[in-house]
C-alpha cells in the first residue's frame, strides 16, 4: 500500500512539474506576473484610494507606519480574486481543447492524480509569485522594527487563501473547454464570494452588516494578517479548498462519461 | 488478447456503438474499418478506459477496462487520432514526462526513450529529439505520438487514423513501421481508408452504424464481394454499336457499353455473377476478325464491398427510421 502511495505521489509531482514548466512557456504566466509585481509595487508605494467602494488606502512604505505588510496583503487578497483564475484557466481546459486529454487520461494516471498535480503545480508558481513580495518586507525590515510573528502568520494567511482560490479556479477550469470562459466563471465564483459580499455588506442596513460580511471568504483571512494564528480560518480554507479539488476530480470524470 | 462483449454506448439519445462483440487474438494486427462516423474512435476510446461503455464488457489481457482500468492503461500503447502532443515540449522533454506518468524509472528511462525513439525514426533522417513539437512536420509528430506508445513496451497497440494526414512517402513508411511492430504485439488500428488496412492487417472488422458488418481476413472478404463481374475488351475492326450487338449475343452477357478510346473501341461487358466469359469473348472476336487488344476482367475490389455493406446498413437504417 505504501509503495502504491509513493507511486501515486511521484506521478502528482511528474504531473506538477509539467504543469509548472507549462507555465513559463506561455506568454500569460509571464504577463500576469508582470501585472502582479506592478500592481504590489504600486500600493506598496503609492497606496491606493478609490472613493467609489470607500477603499483608502495609504501608502506602506512611509514614515510613521506600522512596519508590516498587512495593507499590501488585504489588497493583495482582493486583488488575486482576478489574477488566479488568469493563472488556472488553462488547466484542464486546454486539455480538452486540444485533445491531450486523451492520452493524458488513457495513460495509467487516476482523475485524482491529474487535478492533485495541476493543483500542485499552480500552487508553486503562485508561492513564487508570493515570494517576490519579500522583496518589500526586506525594506521593511531594513527601514523599521516589523513584527516578525505577524509576517509569518500574514504569509501563511496568503497561502492559504490562494490555496483556496487555486482549487476554485481549477474547478472553473474544468467546466469547459474554452479557457476565456473557464477565467471568467474563476473570477465570477470569487468576485461573487468576495468583493459581491463586501459590496452587500455596505448596502444592506448598518445593523445587519456585519452578519453578511461573515460571508466574505477574504474576511477568514483577517486574523491571520493581523498576525493571528485562527484555527477556524485555517480550517475553512483548508476545507474549501480540499471540496473544490474534490468536484474538479468528479467533473473530470463524468465529462469524460458523456 | 482483446475479448469484447455486446459493447454499446450512447451518447446522450444518440447511439454510437450498437452492441458489438469480437475477438482479438494475440499477436495479429487487425483493421477496424468503417466510414466516418461508424464507431470506431468511440470503440477504441471505450477500449484505451478513455470513455466507460454505457453497456457490455471488454477485456484486455484478461483485464477488465472498467474495474482494472489502471492495470489495463499499463499494457496498451494508446495513440489518439490526430495525434495531441502538448507543443510547447520538446520531443525529449515530452516523452520523459509520458515515461515517468506511465511509472517508468529514472534510470530506466533514458534507454527507454531512446529505444522507442530509435523505432520511430525520430533521430533519422534527423534528430528531432531535442526540437520543439510545434516546430515538428505532421509526420514526425505522428511518429512522435507512435514513440508515446512504445516507451513501456505495450503488449497491445491502438493507433486510431495513424496514417490521416500523412503524404504518401510518410504513409508508406507508417505501414511498415506498424507492420514491424505487429510481429510481437497485438494491434488494432483503425482507418476509413481500405487499401491501407488491406496491405498491413491480417482481419478486419468492418464497422458501420455502429454495428460489425463483416469480419475476416482481407481474401475472404474479397471473395463475399458480390453482384456482376464485368470484362473491358478493346477492340477494332468494325462498328463500335455492331461489335457491342456481337458481344451482347453471347450466352451470359447482360449489357454491353461501348466507347471511344482513340481508333480503338473499349466495351465494358456486364456479365451474371462470377461468370468468367474471357474465352468466349476471344473466341468471338477471332471469329468475327476483329482486332482484340486488351482482355481484362474486374473482379470486385475490397473497396467495392466495403462500399457496398456499408452503404447497405446505411438504406437499412434509413428503411427503418
Amino acid at each position: 500500500m505504501t509503495g502504491g502511495k509513493a507511486i501515486a505521489m511521484r506521478k502528482v509531482l511528474t504531473l506538477a512539474r509539467r504543469e509548472l514548466s507549462a507555465y513559463f512557456f506561455s506568454p500569460m504566466a509571464y504577463v500576469i506576473a508582470t501585472l502582479f509585481l506592478g500592481f504590489v509595487g504600486l500600493i506598496f508605494l503609492l497606496g491606493m484610494k478609490i472613493p467609489f467602494l470607500r477603499i483608502e488606502l495609504d501608502p506602506v512604505f512611509r514614515s510613521g507606519a506600522e512596519s508590516t505588510l498587512r495593507p499590501l496583503f488585504e489588497v493583495l487578497a482582493y486583488g488575486l480574486v482576478v489574477v488566479v483564475p488568469l493563472l488556472t484557466m488553462r488547466l484542464v481546459a486546454e486539455e480538452f481543447r486540444s485533445g491531450t486529454i486523451e492520452t493524458l487520461m488513457t495513460a495509467p494516471v487516476t482523475d485524482a492524480e491529474v487535478i492533485a498535480g495541476k493543483f500542485l503545480g499552480t500552487l508553486v508558481l503562485y508561492l513564487a509569485l508570493l515570494a517576490t513580495t519579500l522583496v518589500y518586507f526586506l525594506l521593511v525590515v531594513i527601514f523599521g522594527q516589523p513584527d516578525y510573528g505577524v509576517a509569518v502568520m500574514g504569509y501563511l494567511g496568503m497561502v492559504l487563501l490562494g490555496a483556496a482560490y487555486i482549487s476554485v479556479g481549477l474547478f472553473a477550469s474544468t467546466l469547459t473547454g474554452h479557457q476565456l470562459v473557464a477565467g471568467l466563471v474563476g473570477i465570477a465564483i470569487l468576485s461573487v464570494s468576495t468583493a459581491g459580499i463586501y459590496l452587500l455588506a455596505l448596502l444592506v442596513p448598518p445593523e445587519h452588516a456585519p452578519a453578511v460580511a461573515r460571508f466574505n471568504l477574504i474576511s477568514y483571512f483577517g486574523d491571520f494578517a493581523k498576525g493571528i494564528f485562527d484555527v477556524r480560518g485555517a480550517v475553512f480554507f483548508v476545507t474549501v479548498t480540499a471540496f473544490f479539488l474534490f468536484i474538479s476530480t468528479k467533473v473530470l470524470e463524468s465529462r469524460r462519461w458523456r | 488478447m482483446i475479448e469484447v462483449r455486446n459493447l454499446t454506448k450512447w451518447y446522450g439519445t444518440t447511439l454510437a456503438v450498437d452492441s458489438i462483440s469480437f475477438r482479438i487474438s494475440a499477436g495479429s494486427v487487425v483493421g477496424f474499418l468503417g466510414p466516418n462516423g461508424a464507431g470506431k474512435t468511440t470503440t477504441l476510446r471505450m477500449l484505451t478506459c478513455f470513455l466507460p461503455a454505457t453497456g457490455g464488457t471488454a477485456r484486455v489481457d484478461g483485464l477488465d477496462v472498467f474495474s482494472q482500468s489502471v492495470a489495463v492503461r499499463k499494457r496498451v500503447g494508446y495513440m489518439p487520432e490526430n495525434v495531441p502532443l502538448y507543443p510547447e515540449m520538446r520531443v525529449r522533454e515530452y516523452l520523459n514526462f509520458r515515461a515517468a506518468l506511465r511509472g517508468i524509472g529514472r534510470r530506466e528511462r533514458r534507454s527507454a526513450i531512446d529505444r522507442a525513439g530509435e523505432r520511430c525514426w525520430l533521430n533519422r533522417p534527423e534528430d528531432v529529439m531535442s526540437r520543439r513539437i510545434d516546430q515538428l512536420s505532421r509526420g514526425y509528430r505522428q511518429r512522435v505520438g507512435l514513440a508515446d506508445c512504445l516507451l513501456h513496451d505495450p503488449p497491445v497497440l491502438v493507433l486510431d487514423e495513424p496514417t490521416i494526414g500523412l503524404d504518401p512517402g510518410q504513409v508508406r513508411e507508417m505501414r511498415n513501421l506498424i507492420r514491424d511492430l505487429g510481429e510481437n504485439r497485438t494491434v488494432i488500428l483503425s482507418s476509413h481508408i481500405l487499401a491501407e488496412v488491406e496491405q498491413v492487417c491480417s482481419e478486419l472488422i468492418v464497422i458501420s452504424g455502429g454495428r460489425i458488418v463483416a469480419t475476416g481476413n482481407p481474401a475472404e472478404l474479397r471473395r463475399r464481394v458480390t453482384g456482376p463481374s464485368s470484362l473491358i475488351v478493346e477492340l477494332k475492326g468494325a462498328e463500335p454499336e455492331e461489335m457491342a450487338k456481337a458481344l451482347a449475343g453471347i450466352d451470359g452477357v447482360l449489357e454491353t457499353v461501348p466507347a471511344q478510346a482513340g481508333n480503338w473501341t473499349r466495351l465494358t461487358v456486364k456479365a451474371k455473377e462470377n461468370a468468367d466469359l474471357r474465352s468466349e469473348v476471344a473466341a468471338l472476336a477471332a471469329a468475327k476478325g476483329y482486332q482484340l487488344r486488351e482482355l481484362r476482367r474486374e473482379v470486385g475490389s475490397l473497396e467495392d464491398f466495403f462500399v457496398q455493406i456499408t452503404y447497405r446498413q446505411t438504406l437499412r437504417e434509413e428503411a427503418a427510421s
